[in-house]
């Protein structure tokens, strides 16, 4: 029943993201491109499991390694994208 | 059972604020807002789920985020606008790598119980796509930053190779399943294979193909997420996974559909990197930058046409000065730009808007075709296959049928170039043999500065 309740979530949201985003302006491809793959860094949620809930040395040392590529993505894609969105910004205000 | 409601809970508000943020990133006015709306919804996703983990041990993920942090933060503020395609593509393949970890971690969860099958075909997935948006990403990142040789890399027997990898992967992963454990000796063979698989992948892809490379190692990082998320039974990560898979398809499709091309074609023929035989002959009618003043000087209407050559000349701030000075001379002056110039979906956009050029003069390239023939010159700066009227006119030419900017049409057309070398599909460009092309020879940045020079 798991299974068939996790695709079903699945399902909903790929259709879901098809309606979001149908219809970009060229100039923010970048932008969407950049803060759609910050989104995709939320595997981090889940590196948080593989990270401290067992005492294996191993899968510990692997989770803290997907907690910091996950971080590096998650951090770094949310400030480039308010960064090159902050340069859209201020010459509209002009 | 108290925590697993709050934490299902908080995610619930965390996939709303996603789906707002992606919403609004879609709208110049509010798209710096859907940034945040996200950055928020990341925030309360990632503390519900690293209190619903019951972490035995926090020193790991502490060192983890703080090493994250710090790497991210510094690279993107210091890394110079110019180099975002490739900083992008980082980014990417930190996010794939992550997948793959995770997907892989997860079989020590189990300890000794037997791993459920649907569990060990989802940790497989996460390997395989984490893996293959990984090293992709990083084999685009090689050719972004021209540290690797940014052709298409196409050799004899690539093919076969490919499809025998292939098979070595459904035949690991099967074997994997039937028996999975985190010491399987067909989860190492996994591993292995999914990282060869994204050098394979990106390789036989040429440098003009790299926006669609790009948008679509995107979309793979968000289904490497979406599978790690099955994997884990966590519905936040296949939710916001998803998403980003989707939106990442999205962008490929519009990538393709500006080249005209399938995106099989794409990912396969290993376009540019066969020389095509037919040359096009005539003369190349150089101009020295005092002439072009005198022309600009009396025109009234100019046109940017801006290509990749403007950001490795990093020219797009003397392009916005002269495009100043022409208007204090009482020239309509715009910049048209094409979906695919560059090397990420939007780079011209991101360039000129930092170098603050007003957005109502960045026009796209449907709204300038029709009125072309009133431009009095068009500036062509390291632009090639998106203005060859080849495109338009030689169904020979491998870039038959791509929509381009028609600047052949206009009055008069500069091309600024390095020199005579043909762009990155190969193709010879009979623009530069126009009847009123004028060749402005030598690195963008300093010719334009030549001409404001004249101006002074």
């Amino acid at each position: 029943m798991e299974i068939i309740f996790l695709t079903f979530i699945l399902v909903l949201s790929v259709f879901l993201g098809f309606e979001l985003i149908s219809k970009v302006p060229a100039t923010l491809h970048t932008p969407l491109m950049s803060g759609a793959n910050a989104i995709s860094g939320i595997t981090l949620a889940g590196a948080f499991l593989a990270a401290g809930a067992t005492n294996n040395d191993m899968a510990s040392w692997l989770g803290g390694a997907a907690v910091a590529f996950a971080t590096i993505n998650v951090i770094g894609g949310y400030l480039v994208t308010d960064r090159m969105l902050g340069m859209f910004k201020s010459k509209r205000g002009k | 059972m108290d925590i697993e409601i709050y934490t299902n809970l908080a995610y619930i508000v965390a996939a709303a604020l996603f789906i707002f943020g992606l919403k609004m990133l879609g709208s110049p006015a509010t798209a710096r807002r859907g940034n945040v709306f996200s950055s928020m919804a990341m925030l309360i996703a990632v503390i519900a789920g690293l209190i619903g983990s019951q972490a035995v041990s926090y020193e790991v993920i502490i060192v983890g985020i703080l090493v994250g942090a710090l790497i991210g933060t510094l690279s993107a503020r210091l890394v110079a606008m110019t180099s975002m395609p490739e900083l992008v593509a980082l980014f990417n393949g930190s996010g794939g790598a992550s997948s793959l970890l995770v997907g892989w971690a997860t079989l020590y969860y189990f300890e000794g119980d037997v791993v459920p099958t649907f569990t060990a075909a989802t940790i497989v997935l996460a390997i395989l796509i984490g893996g293959l948006t990984f090293t992709g990403s990083l084999i685009a990142y090689g050719k972004l930053s021209e540290r690797i040789n940014s052709a298409a890399l196409v050799f004899s027997g690539q093919r076969v190779l490919n499809s025998a990898l292939l098979l070595a992967i459904v035949a690991c992963a099967y074997l994997f399943c039937i028996d999975p454990s985190a010491t399987s000796v067909y989860l190492y063979a996994l591993l292995g294979l999914a990282l060869l698989l994204g050098v394979m992948a990106v390789i036989p892809i040429g440098g003009a193909d790299m926006p669609v490379v790009i948008s679509l190692l995107n979309s793979y990082s968000g289904i490497a997420a979406c599978a790690a998320g099955f994997a884990v039974g966590n519905n936040i990560l296949i939710v916001a996974g998803a998403l980003v898979g989707a939106s990442g398809i999205i962008l490929t499709n519009i990538m393709c559909k500006a080249m005209n091309r399938s995106l099989a074609n794409v990912l396969f023929s290993g376009f540019g990197a066969a020389k095509t035989a037919k040359a096009v002959e005539g003369e190349v009618k150089p101009i020295s930058v005092e002439d072009a003043y005198y022309i600009l000087e009396a025109a009234s209407n100019v046109c940017f046409v801006p290509g990749y050559g403007m950001a490795v000349a990093q020219a797009q701030h003397v392009v916005k000065e002269l495009g100043k000075i022409l208007e204090a001379n009482g020239c309509e002056v715009s910049y048209a730009i094409h979906p695919v110039a560059g090397r990420m979906p939007g780079h011209m956009n991101v360039l000129l808007a930092e170098a603050d050029v007003p957005y109502e003069q960045l026009v796209e390239m449907d709204d300038i075709n029709p009125r072309i023939e009133n431009v009095d010159v068009a500036i062509v700066i390291g632009a090639n296959d998106v203005v060859n009227p080849s495109a338009r006119e030689d169904p020979d030419s491998p870039i038959y049928g791509m929509p381009i900017i028609n600047v052949d049409q206009a009055r008069t057309v500069f091309v600024l170039k390095r020199s005579m070398a043909s762009g990155f599909s190969g193709v010879d460009n009979p623009l530069f043999f126009g009847e009123n092309t004028r060749m402005l020879f030598g690195d963008a940045k300093e010719s334009i500065s030549g001409v404001i020079g004249e101006f002074g």
